[in-house]
């Protein structure tokens, strides 16, 4: 299918193609527990883009030699499922998903209590079945409820959210044709409880105060979304207002 | 007593809510940083005197020695099996345990006394962070589970099934007239006179397992049990 | 960088405590960089090369251009391609095969700060619009694992393109024909790549291998000529507060000047 040529992305009134203000998410569905053989699963659909996250573990790990003598090993795969895009993709693993797979495992390591289970691994696979921008922070913040899900005790949940500037402005949430288009991306993970930052990687050019601003808008994003997990994963089970006899 | 605490007892938390700050203890599925507590786990937060925890909706089983488990085989080795107890690490059962004498590899055959699939009662009897559980059957009631019905539920729920001083256990073993084995790794053995007995069991501990949080269970899964067992009754018999 | 090696407890108390006083291991200050030496031209069969050693890393960088078909959304530009091996003579721990995720994740940040930058007009490697273009093949080698390869390779890799020469060529019915004589490749901004360990959260430039062996995390910042950020990443296990990226970018923003005079000149 060719191309199709966008004239404008953000209107003189700041007001995307989308509908959406500069500093606006996309409207989000958050499900857990959504895998029956999987530990621990989660999907999320962020605008046009569906992922989906599962969870395995802590278990022994195979092969035995990639085992740590004093800590979990955590693997990760993203991987786009071949329909997920414009143009097919290839189901082989590609350079960029390589890449991804490696930045989501970091992201995810400072929060998973890895310690715990010596000699284990727990393993992550994150699939998107349709890409319209921010998948990877899609991934990891679906990764990090699967996780929760799997029961497997966590410092804090991790959340994910890319902010970059398009047309000249900064904004919250790149769908895809502002990632293409766009002069600037920074994806940005966090983890509220620690003030940590674990996931950045940005691509585009930006001066270095436009780039402190796009952080925190991410940053400002990420918090949101935060919330939206917290919910997801509490209505899975129903809340308890009387006292429990035992 | 001037101290923050963050939530109400028994409250829906996440993992990474903070619980509490200042002179607590870190209990179970919490950690301390900084002096603050945080929950680990989804849970229900509750404390006592100044230890803080939760207690965890969903998670996995991890070994503690003296647990009673059910296992199942996944491989038959040279000096004994190892077991699938539906935790992090495998458990080992070692041949000399079973055979209870000195284990002579050409002369005793390991897969004719538990195969590959079979499931066992047994008890951990060893374990540490350097290695896999050690499992024993040595104990009377050990060994090789040949007849009834094994259920699973999330191993968090086990102890609402045995209840407050075994009420709960007490309770579904008299009214189903069955012969409840609890394995702390969430499986449970059910053994009964019929099936439909062992069935009826299955069914209550799926409703203890589903309402585990709520007040007067006890009472309600037996009624369950008695209203089902009246209606199996009075139900003609097809063949 | 992922390596299987433990390092010893003591070893990362013994330069986490050095740190904290201001000192390294080998007497650098926290942000010094090792001594760098660049060749240019090192390999002449190849369009462009270079080799860079920082400290004991040692990174070899070949340029190779070919016409080739342009990526079909983008028919009227050039393509860029990186590549990074890391080949076993390197390192006790790199292991014959295909790329694993440390040389695709090397390759793919040197990409982003030569592509981000806009380093290379890609618009300008067109020779039959949507069917023939130029493609650029920036392969990275790294001969020698000491640390900080992500830094060696890209200041490597700049090196190589100053240094690459196109081959001249005419165009006659939709065939490339090559003529005698070379012109240089257009280079239009020098991007430098800095990256920034962090231990015990404190920060230092240019990590080492014994420093990298126990870092927490990593930080990667590519800085082009007019100061503004074009690439960045952030790997390993730990993290960073917003706090420490900025310093790290302020920092990065003092130092770059002093990197890029090494790879283009004084």
């Amino acid at each position: 299918m060719p191309r199709k040529k966008i004239e404008k992305l953000i209107n003189k009134n700041g007001v995307r193609i989308d509908g959406r203000k500069l500093d606006e998410l996309r409207p989000m569905k958050i499900e857990v527990g959504v895998l029956g053989n999987a530990d621990g699963s989660a999907y999320i659909q962020q605008g046009k883009t569906k992922v989906l996250a599962a969870v395995y573990g802590p278990h022994e790990v195979h092969p035995r030699h990639l085992a740590l003598p004093d800590r979990a090993v955590l693997r990760c795969r993203y991987h786009m499922a071949p329909f997920s895009v414009e143009e097919r993709k290839s189901p082989a693993p590609s350079r960029r998903e390589m890449e991804i797979s490696k930045v989501i495992r970091e992201a995810l390591d400072p929060a998973v209590f890895v310690e715990y289970y010596p000699r284990t691994s727990v393993d992550i696979f994150t699939e998107v079945l349709q890409a319209d921008g921010g998948t990877r922070c899609a991934s990891l913040t679906a990764a990090s409820l699967a996780l929760a899900d799997a029961g497997i005790p966590m410092r804090d949940l991790v959340v994910a959210c890319a902010a970059g500037k398009v047309e000249g402005l900064l904004v919250l949430d790149l769908s895809d044709p502002e990632d293409k288009v766009g002069e600037a991306d920074v994806p940005v993970a966090f983890m509220a409880n620690l003030n940590a930052i674990t996931l950045l990687q940005m691509d585009g050019m930006l001066t270095i105060d436009e780039f402190e601003q796009v952080v925190n808008l991410a940053l400002q994003g990420c918090k949101q979304i935060y919330a939206l997990q917290k919910e997801a994963l509490k209505s899975k089970y129903v809340v308890v207002k009387e006292e429990v006899k035992e | 007593m001037d101290m923050p605490i963050f939530f109400e007892k028994r409250q829906l938390v996440t993992p990474g809510d903070l619980l509490a700050e200042g002179d607590y203890s870190a209990g179970e599925n919490t950690y301390k940083e900084d002096n603050k507590i945080y929950a680990t786990r989804v849970g229900l937060v509750n404390y006592e005197d100044r230890r803080i925890y939760v207690v965890a909706l969903k998670a996995f089983y991890v070994p503690n020695v003296e647990d009673l488990v059910i296992g199942k085989v996944l491989e038959v080795g040279l000096g004994g099996w190892a077991l699938d107890i539906r935790a992090p690490y495998l458990a080992m059962l070692r041949a000399s345990d079973a055979l209870d004498r000195p284990f002579k590899p050409q002369r005793n055959d390991l897969p004719s006394i538990f195969d590959v699939g079979d499931l066992v009662l047994s008890k951990i009897v060893d374990y540490d962070r350097t290695r896999d559980p050690l499992l024993t059957v040595r104990e009377p009631g050990l060994g090789k589970i040949t007849r009834g019905q094994v259920t699973e539920i999330t191993p968090t729920k086990i102890p609402r099934v045995i209840g407050r001083k075994g009420s709960m256990i007490s309770m579904l073993k008299r009214e189903t007239e069955c012969q409840i084995t609890v394995g702390q790794n969430g499986l449970i053995l059910v053994n009964g006179k019929t099936p439909e007995d062992e069935e009826l069991a299955i069914m209550a501990i799926r409703k203890i397992e589903q309402e585990a949080h709520t007040s007067g269970l006890t009472d309600r899964v037996a009624e369950m049990i008695r209203k089902e067992k009246g209606s199996v009754e009075h139900a003609p018999k097809e063949n | 960088m992922t390596t299987s090696v433990i390092a010893a407890r003591v070893k990362q108390k013994q330069i986490a405590q050095l740190i904290s006083r201001g000192k390294r291991l080998d007497g650098r200050g926290l942000t010094d960089y090792r001594e760098t030496q660049l060749e240019a031209g090192v390999i002449e069969r190849a369009e462009g090369s270079a080799r860079v050693r920082l400290g004991k890393t040692e990174v070899m960088v070949g340029v190779k251009i070919e016409v080739g078909e342009p990526f079909t959304d983008i028919p009227n530009e050039g393509v860029l391609t990186v590549n990074a091996e890391l080949v076993p003579l390197a390192s006790p721990t790199f292991e014959p095969g295909p790329p694993d995720e440390n040389s695709i994740e090397l390759a793919r940040v040197v990409d982003r700060g030569i592509r981000e930058s806009k380093a290379i007009d890609l618009g300008k490697l067109c020779l039959v619009p949507g069917k023939k273009v130029f493609v650029i093949f920036v392969d990275v080698y790294v001969l020698n694992y000491d640390g900080n390869l992500i830094d060696a390779s890209a200041i490597a890799s700049l090196a190589a393109l100053l240094n690459t020469k196109l081959f001249n060529y005419e165009v006659e019915d939709g065939e490339v024909k090559i003529k005698p004589g070379y012109t240089q490749l257009p280079i239009k901004n020098h991007p430098i790549t800095v990256t920034f360990a962090k231990i015990k959260d404190k920060l230092i430039m240019d990590p080492s291998l014994e420093e990298e062996q126990v870092m927490d995390a990593r930080l990667t910042i590519t800085i082009e000529k007019d100061g503004k950020i074009c690439a960045m990443q952030k790997g390993g296990q730990g993290h960073f507060t917003i706090q420490q990226v900025m310093d790290a970018v302020r920092t990065a923003q003092g130092k770059v000047e002093e990197l890029r005079k090494i790879v283009v000149g004084g």
